[in-house]
């Protein structure tokens, strides 16, 4: 990711540069070589323990025939998994979806934070109130989110519904239709995830130095001018931060479509998370379920990368 | 890019050069302008109208759920959007919900789960992120790269080895099974390390001329000069924790066990015909977490904006 390995680089050669003057002075009186081991191990241990052995593990399931109910390892068999996740229909399908919530959620995830958070830091009296309104959902468990808009969507006396038709209008089968039921999710996660990325952007906003504004001012920019000029420009960096994080979030949904529609109607909504954990956990095949795992890995890894190639030209 | 606004090197924004008075009228809405907002009244009432619209639009739906808590079920299930109900308000949602439901066990998990969860992600994250920056030992630096690189990957795609590991050690359906996995965060060691650079070696080597230790060092000196990032950490791994999903889901099958979200996913049926009770679970779910925001906003927001960028 482009937040990740821009500055480590930087940090990296930086400290690399100071450590190695800080060692000089360091290493006649002692060698803290023992104490790094002593303060890194714990974090070692469940680093290997939880991640690298999972990693290991699952590779290894991903060429056997491995499932939940039966005892042992499964079978070795070769690459045969990966050669059915690449034929199976739904393995395309699922993936479909995921691509097509993460293009529908992440532009108006970008910019209705970005709107949010211009509105908020013009000052206005009631700051409190106004984060609290734009964040506080972020804070509900996903079940909370699931309960309230279940009861909004309802098709028969639903509250959105309701208001359709007082404005003469045909209800909506939110969440049954299949022509609109990813839109429904896509409101959802609006909804319930816009306000992490509000708190960033008026993050990065107060970060923006005064003096900017102030010679911007001087030279007779107006308000829109100011917005245009000089606020803007100075969010690239963030927009596209949150961008890439956007979409790596996206990508991995699976809470919210699994209640409202269980990935229905008809799969019209099912993600590829949701195909992983069906795949392994209802029909019990593991070593298949790996497979399709380490597929969408594979995605991801090629997606981040290209992200990464993209921002990092763009900065240049 | 934002941790470098905690940074104990950078003390924040560049200094106006604007005399102070102006500066504060501008930033409590005083006459003076704003950055981003014109001068005069008008600018102001349209800004003032679009937030009012947006937070009515934003509140609306947790509204909706906290007025049907307080319903009757014949009148909760009713058709239409009646915020004022027929039969008036009433506490039996809550009552009926407090009296038979799990609530309390799955509040009590949940607690106990997301503590042991940062206590451990930001005991372990501290001490690997200071050895990485601090300290010399073999291997430090493959290490660390290995740990940045785990970034990438996204632990929902270990669901499934990393169940058959919990089947293995016989752990599944414990705390533990729940506990260890989510405790691994590379992004935050990552976080920590970048703040840990940032700390003079000064103020170190005077307390290792002093005799201080390693530990000593790190206890007494670093650790103290870096009470805001740890505080922004904690928040955030408390937060995700407290409020995911996927893993205690597939980890837990006993109601005993199960943490709010997955214990309240578990109580509504398809009918709606307990839109009340259901609503009334969903709203004593919420509340733990909507009152540690309003008491820490500031703080937590904070705690968004250092390690939003970096931590997901």
């Amino acid at each position: 990711m482009a937040s990740v390995s821009t500055p480590s680089r930087q940090a990296a050669a930086g400290s690399r540069r100071a450590g190695s003057r800080w060692a000089a002075a360091t290493d006649r009186r002692r060698s803290p070589g023992g104490a790094g081991w002593l303060f890194a191990t714990p974090f070692l241990v469940f680093f290997t323990l939880f991640l690298l052995v999972p990693i290991g593990i699952g590779l290894w399931m991903s060429f056997t025939d491995a499932s939940l109910t039966g005892h042992g390892d499964g079978v070795f068999v070769g690459l045969d998994n990966y050669t059915e996740a690449f034929g199976d229909s739904q393995v395309w399908q699922t993936l479909g979806n995921t691509v097509w919530f993460t293009v529908l959620t992440t532009v108006p995830l970008v910019i209705v934070a970005l709107v949010m958070a211009l509105l908020v830091y013009t000052g206005m009296p009631g700051q409190w109130l106004w984060r609290l309104a734009f964040f506080a959902s972020h804070l509900l468990p996903v079940a909370v989110v699931f309960q309230i808009w279940s009861m909004l969507f309802q098709p028969d006396r639903g509250m959105l519904n309701s208001v359709l038709q007082t404005f003469g209008m045909d209800g909506i089968a939110w969440l049954t239709d299949e022509k609109y039921a990813m839109w429904s999710i896509g409101l959802v996660t609006l909804w319930w995830t816009v306000g992490f990325n509000f708190l960033l952007y008026l993050a990065a906003l107060q970060a923006i130095p005064d003096h900017l504004y102030e010679a911007a001012a001087l030279d007779g920019a107006g308000a829109w001018r100011r917005l245009w000029s000089v606020t803007l420009p100075q969010l690239r960096r963030t927009t596209a931060l949150i961008a890439v994080l956007q979409v790596m979030a996206s990508l991995k949904v699976f809470d919210q479509i699994y209640l409202l529609t269980k990935g229905g109607p008809n799969g019209a909504t099912r993600p590829i998370l949701e195909y992983i954990y069906d795949t392994g956990f209802t029909n019990y095949r593991l070593g298949y379920a790996s497979a399709v795992s380490y597929v969408f890995f594979g995605i991801i890894i090629i997606l981040s990368l290209a992200q990464l190639k993209i921002f990092s030209r763009r900065e240049d | 890019m934002t941790t470098e606004t905690l940074s104990p090197r950078t003390p924040g924004k560049p200094r106006s050069t604007m005399p102070r008075e102006v500066v504060r009228r501008r930033r409590y809405g005083g006459h003076a302008w704003h950055p981003t907002l014109g001068t005069g009244p008008l600018p102001r009432v349209l800004t003032l109208l679009a937030l009012a619209l947006m937070t009515v639009i934003w509140l609306v739906p947790f509204g909706w759920g906290v007025d049907t808590s307080f319903k009757t079920e014949v009148d909760a299930s009713a058709s239409g959007a009646d915020w004022i109900p027929k039969a008036g308000f009433t506490l039996d949602a809550y009552r009926t919900i407090l009296g038979q439901g799990n609530l309390p066990v799955w509040a009590v998990n949940s607690v106990v789960i997301a503590v042991c969860v940062t206590a451990i992600t930001v005991t372990i994250s501290a001490m690997a992120a200071y050895a990485f920056s601090r300290t010399l030992f073999r291997g430090r630096r493959v290490l660390f790269a290995v740990t940045i690189a785990s970034i990438m990957v996204p632990p929902q795609i270990l669901i499934v080895p990393l169940f058959r590991q919990m089947l293995a050690m016989n752990l599944v359906d414990t705390y533990a099974a729940v506990i260890l996995p989510q405790v691994v965060a590379p992004a935050m060691v990552f976080i920590l390390k970048k703040f840990f650079d940032g700390i003079p070696r000064e103020l170190e080597e005077a307390a290792r001329i002093d005799g201080a230790g390693s530990f000593r060092v790190f206890w007494s000196v670093v650790l103290p000069l870096s009470r805001p990032i740890l505080a922004a950490v904690a928040i955030f791994v408390f937060i995700n924790t407290w409020n995911n999903f996927l893993w205690p889901f597939i980890s837990t099958s006993d109601p005993q066990l199960m943490t709010l979200p997955v214990g309240l996913s578990t109580v509504k049926d398809s009918t709606g015909l307990r839109n009340a009770q259901e609503s009334a679970a969903s709203i004593l779910g919420s509340i733990p977490l909507l009152i540690v925001f309003m008491l820490f906003q500031r703080q937590i927001v904070r705690s968004v904006a250092t390690t939003g960028l970096g931590g997901q």
